[in-house]
């Protein structure tokens, strides 16, 4: 919390954004310089590893408590892959669940006071978006040639609104990237901004000696904290079945 | 108060958009609300349409999402 010249705390919600070098101060130099984003990306594939490595290691019929969250997470996001793209899905599994576990965790982490949200920034989740728009134009063309594009040719309406459905297919494909990202990010950025100016509007009761009035807004930020928990993995899950439904399209372009 | 009459649209601005955030409450309301009522009606067949709530939800909030993005824009972009 940044305090005024006065001594006042300033609510100050952006701050937790800011990208900066780890080591040195200054603005960041080129695209190797290792950021705050960069360590808490690090981190949570290091807590990946640890949960699905050391987790599965011990391979018992009883599971431990590790393995069992590994495999619940594993088991769920397959049920998941196979009920969308069915039985030629097997292939994108893991794509799929990389970028779940991905996403759940830097989320996840995200929430410890005083980390850093990698995913709060348009920069991360575009990129995740993009991969999953480009790999699903590549495979669609891939596997269907020219059939890829009956996705935008509505075969089951009308043939006088098939060009107008066709024009709206088109905006609506090139617009998920866009939607796919942003809802991810402006979901985490918002959730933690909301955090912050709760937790400054606190502070400045206290400051300005009115702590009795403090209880309703603390109340509230632990209401707050256990919904963010719980966007956390929604919007997780929420980024794995966009995925899923995208490369339906791909893998079964016909209406 | 100081200050000039640009920064006044900005902030008048980011706060209209806003607005499309209660578009995206009624959205999302009325999709839980809607997939409740029907699976009070047969909960034998709830379970299996979870995940389709969840999209009509993310569908729903994107378009409030934009909103907020737009606001956040005219703060720190224009």
């Amino acid at each position: 919390m940044a305090v005024s010249e006065s001594g006042a705390p300033v609510i100050d919600p952006m701050h937790q954004f800011v990208v900066g070098p780890l080591f040195g101060g200054g603005p960041v130099g080129s695209f190797l310089t290792i950021t705050n984003s960069t360590l808490w990306m690090f981190v949570s594939i290091l807590a990946i590893s640890a949960l699905l490595i050391m987790g599965m290691r011990g391979r018992a019929l009883v599971p431990t408590r590790t393995q069992s969250v590994a495999e619940i997470l594993y088991t769920f996001i397959r049920s998941m892959v196979m009920d969308i793209l069915g039985e030629d899905g097997k292939t994108y599994f893991p794509y799929i669940f990389t970028i779940f576990i991905f996403i759940l965790f830097s989320n996840l982490l995200g929430m410890v006071p005083g980390s850093f949200t990698t995913t709060s920034h348009i920069a991360v989740t575009a990129i995740l978006a993009l991969a999953v728009f480009i790999s699903v134009i590549a495979i669609g063309f891939m596997k269907h040639g020219a059939g890829f594009l009956k996705l935008f040719w509505v075969e089951s309406a009308p043939l006088a609104l098939r060009p107008v459905l066709a024009l709206i297919e088109v905006i609506s494909f090139f617009v998920r990237p866009l939607s796919h990202s942003i809802r991810l990010a402006g979901n985490m950025m918002a959730g933690h901004a909301v955090l912050k100016v709760f937790a400054g509007l606190l502070a400045l009761l206290i400051y300005s000696g009115l702590g009795i009035l403090a209880i309703l807004p603390l109340g509230l930020m632990v209401a707050i904290t256990a919904l963010e928990f719980l966007v956390a993995c929604v919007q997780a899950y929420i980024f794995a079945i966009l995925t899923c439904i995208y490369l339906n399209d791909a893998l079964h372009p016909s209406h | 108060m100081e200050g000039n009459i640009a920064d006044m649209g900005k902030f008048i601005g980011a706060g209209l958009a806003t607005m499309g955030l209660g578009g995206a409450g009624i959205g999302v309301g009325l999709v839980v609300g809607n997939f409740l009522a029907g699976a009070l009606r047969n909960p034998a067949a709830a379970a299996g349409q979870t995940a389709t709530m969840f999209l009509g939800i993310a569908f729903a909030e994107a378009l409030g999402i934009f909103s907020f993005l737009i606001a956040l824009l005219l703060m720190f972009a224009v």
